[in-house]
């Protein structure tokens, strides 16, 4: 049906194809030109509706977020609902620091974020350079056990990983949260730009080596900046990972100095049945904006770092 | 596989710090592995077979965990919970992700905004989203029940009832399916539009296209987002900590939900890893199973030539 849904004209070429839907009434009626053109027609606004509905249902949950966020308290629930809050209770978003230390919250999450993305960036790229343009004894092996390292459970790594915080005594501190992606970053990052180094061509290598520059100089200066999109997409995926990651923090700390913001809103569902909704929505709809701002800004490469990187089998 | 350039020098001096070089750029990750990843499993493998609560020092238990496992009842209703959640969410993820990254690949107007739309609910934090469902499934005044209460319909619990619980978690995660819904997008813009033209001057329509050319051509996308999808589900967590807390009546008890139980609220490390190494073992049955059936539908372009 999406198929269908296709109101654009049939790509430049194929004009003087007889079309596949011969017999329809719409032709026997209209004639092949005019039956064509109405079809698109009824199948573009057809592929409209379904799309606009389908858009509804994917923002209204973030509307009714925002909206609630802005209510005062006792009306959010009110039978109609307001569509539109009445009056407008900005001072919502003042409470939640009251409510909670936001504040500190939103430096931890982003001292956090940083400096795993950082990290992640840094060594996952120095890692897949490595494995994509250098030859060494073991490297293929090494590679699939890297590989194999994207199935393994992050719970079975979970306990060992706390019992080793704890004798360094990382627990309750932000460390245990960035300071492992400054070893590689993720497996699936190293991948992702493995493959994307692998696609640019070996002549660059050649010619800065052949200049006298270094490997770490041919790495540094020739191939990162080449990099843009897929270093864009891993930190996309970087940032939101850490921005979003909740089971770690709730494992590894536990005082209010060292929670993240993932966490924090999980402490206005306090006790069964009394839960601030608005100012839980406006702490949600804050949290939201740093993701949402880095997203504006770096969705265009976004696609196209995906699309290098070679996932696609092609 | 691309050759890698300098021709090697027969100097054996010159070999050796070409091999050295490339252990020092991914020293990092060699670090990493062996820390955070080799060292944890194996000590892992070591606390399954102890007693251990953080306080007094491990105790050698022998096979006493796996006997608690064969006897903890909340085990196969976990297993049962996980496994139902995992072959009706994946599956419906997938299909959800492909139709709209199929729409959103036409050359529609507007396409731009219908894929940020598509895409926001993926930028939600997952405990800001949880929350929201939570209200958006409420029993009373949720909006999802006020709207079935109109039609008349008859309306379920959502989270706070058990046949309902599992089916509510599905329909919210199926709400941000943005990743693979990208991850398809790339993969439908790299199907050449040759092969298209080629097949709708054999007289295929729309749907013979996508069914012939377009899909067979994604089968590597639909694969990687399969097993990604997979190992993800088989350890799902925040919504069922948050929105149930793995009631009601243990309905939502998923494998990491008991795993994190029993290690940090009730300290049971040792008996925490061995359910550890039992999802281990799941997943890892079930991604070689898809690699295995992988020969038979994945198709890769490279091979074919």
């Amino acid at each position: 049906m999406t198929q269908d849904a296709n109101p654009v004209g049939s790509p430049a070429g194929t004009l003087t194809v007889p079309p596949p839907e011969h017999g329809s009434w719409l032709v026997r009626r209209y004639g092949v030109e005019r039956a064509r053109r109405y079809r698109q027609v009824g199948l573009g606004t057809l592929g409209y509706l379904v799309l606009s509905a389908g858009a509804a249902i994917s923002i209204f949950p973030l509307y009714w977020m925002l909206i609630t966020s802005l209510k005062l308290t006792g009306m959010e629930f009110l039978v109609p609902p307001q569509l539109v809050p009445n009056p407008f209770a900005w001072s919502n978003y003042r409470s939640i620091f009251e409510f909670a230390p936001f504040h500190i919250y939103f430096r931890n999450s982003f001292t956090v974020v940083f400096l795993a993305t950082l990290g992640t960036l840094l060594s996952s790229s120095l890692v897949a350079f490595g494995f994509a343009r250098l030859r060494f004894w073991g490297r293929d092996t090494m590679f699939i056990v890297l590989l194999s390292t994207l199935m393994l459970p992050e719970a079975v790594v979970l306990i060992p990983t706390f019992i080793l915080y704890r004798e360094f005594g990382w627990l309750d501190t932000l460390l245990p949260l960035w300071v492992k992606f400054w070893f590689g970053g993720a497996a699936f990052y190293v991948f992702l730009l493995r493959q994307y180094f692998r696609t640019l061509p070996l002549d660059l290598d050649e010619a800065a080596l052949c200049d006298g520059a270094s490997h770490l100089r041919l790495f540094w200066q020739i191939i990162m900046p080449l990099a843009g999109p897929a270093l864009a997409a891993v930190a996309i995926f970087s940032f939101v990972q850490h921005w979003d990651d909740f089971l770690h923090p709730l494992v590894f700390t536990s005082s209010v100095d060292v929670r993240t913001v993932a966490l924090g809103l999980r402490s206005f569902i306090g006790d069964e049945g009394n839960v601030p909704w608005n100012l839980l929505m406006a702490a949600s709809t804050v949290s939201l904006v740093p993701v949402l701002i880095l997203f504006a800004i770096a969705q265009k490469y976004f696609i196209s770092g995906i699309q290098l990187t070679g996932l696609t089998g092609r | 596989m691309a050759v890698i350039g300098q021709a090697a020098p027969p100097r054996r001096r010159i070999r050796w710090r070409r091999h050295f070089l490339g252990y020092a750029f991914i020293s990092p990750w060699i670090v990493g592995f062996v820390v955070f990843i080799a060292g944890p499993m194996a000590a892992s493998v070591y606390l399954s077979l102890t007693d251990y609560d953080l306080l007094s020092a491990p105790r050698y238990a022998g096979f006493e965990n796996f006997e608690r496992l064969a006897k903890d009842p909340s085990v196969p209703k976990a297993l049962f919970n996980t496994a139902y959640y995992t072959f009706i969410s994946v599956p419906a993820k997938l299909a959800v992700a492909l139709l709209m990254a199929v729409v959103l690949n036409m050359k529609l107007r507007f396409v731009t905004f219908f894929r940020v739309a598509y895409y926001l609910p993926t930028v939600v934090p997952a405990v800001s989203a949880v929350i929201m469902w939570m209200w958006i499934f409420n029993p009373d005044f949720g909006p999802v029940n006020l709207t079935l209460r109109l039609f008349g319909i008859p309306t379920p619990g959502w989270f706070w009832d058990e046949n309902w619980s599992k089916p509510a978690i599905i329909i919210m995660q199926l709400w941000n399916v943005g990743t693979q819904m990208v991850v398809f997008l790339a993969g439908l813009q790299t199907v050449p539009e040759v092969m298209h033209e080629a097949a709708s001057i054999d007289g295929a329509g729309r749907l013979r296209r996508f069914w012939h050319v377009t899909l067979p051509m994604l089968t590597p996308v639909v694969f990687f987002n399969a097993v990604v999808g997979i190992i993800g589900s088989w350890q799902v967590f925040t919504p069922a900590f948050i929105a149930t807390e793995g009631g009601p009546r243990e309905s939502t008890l998923f494998l990491v939900l008991h795993l994190y139980r029993h290690a940090f609220q009730n300290f049971r490390m040792g008996y925490a890893s061995t359910l550890a190494w039992t999802l281990f073992l799941i997943v890892l049955i079930f991604t070689i199973i898809q690699f295995a059936m992988a020969r038979r539908w994945v198709y890769y372009e490279a091979e074919a030539r």
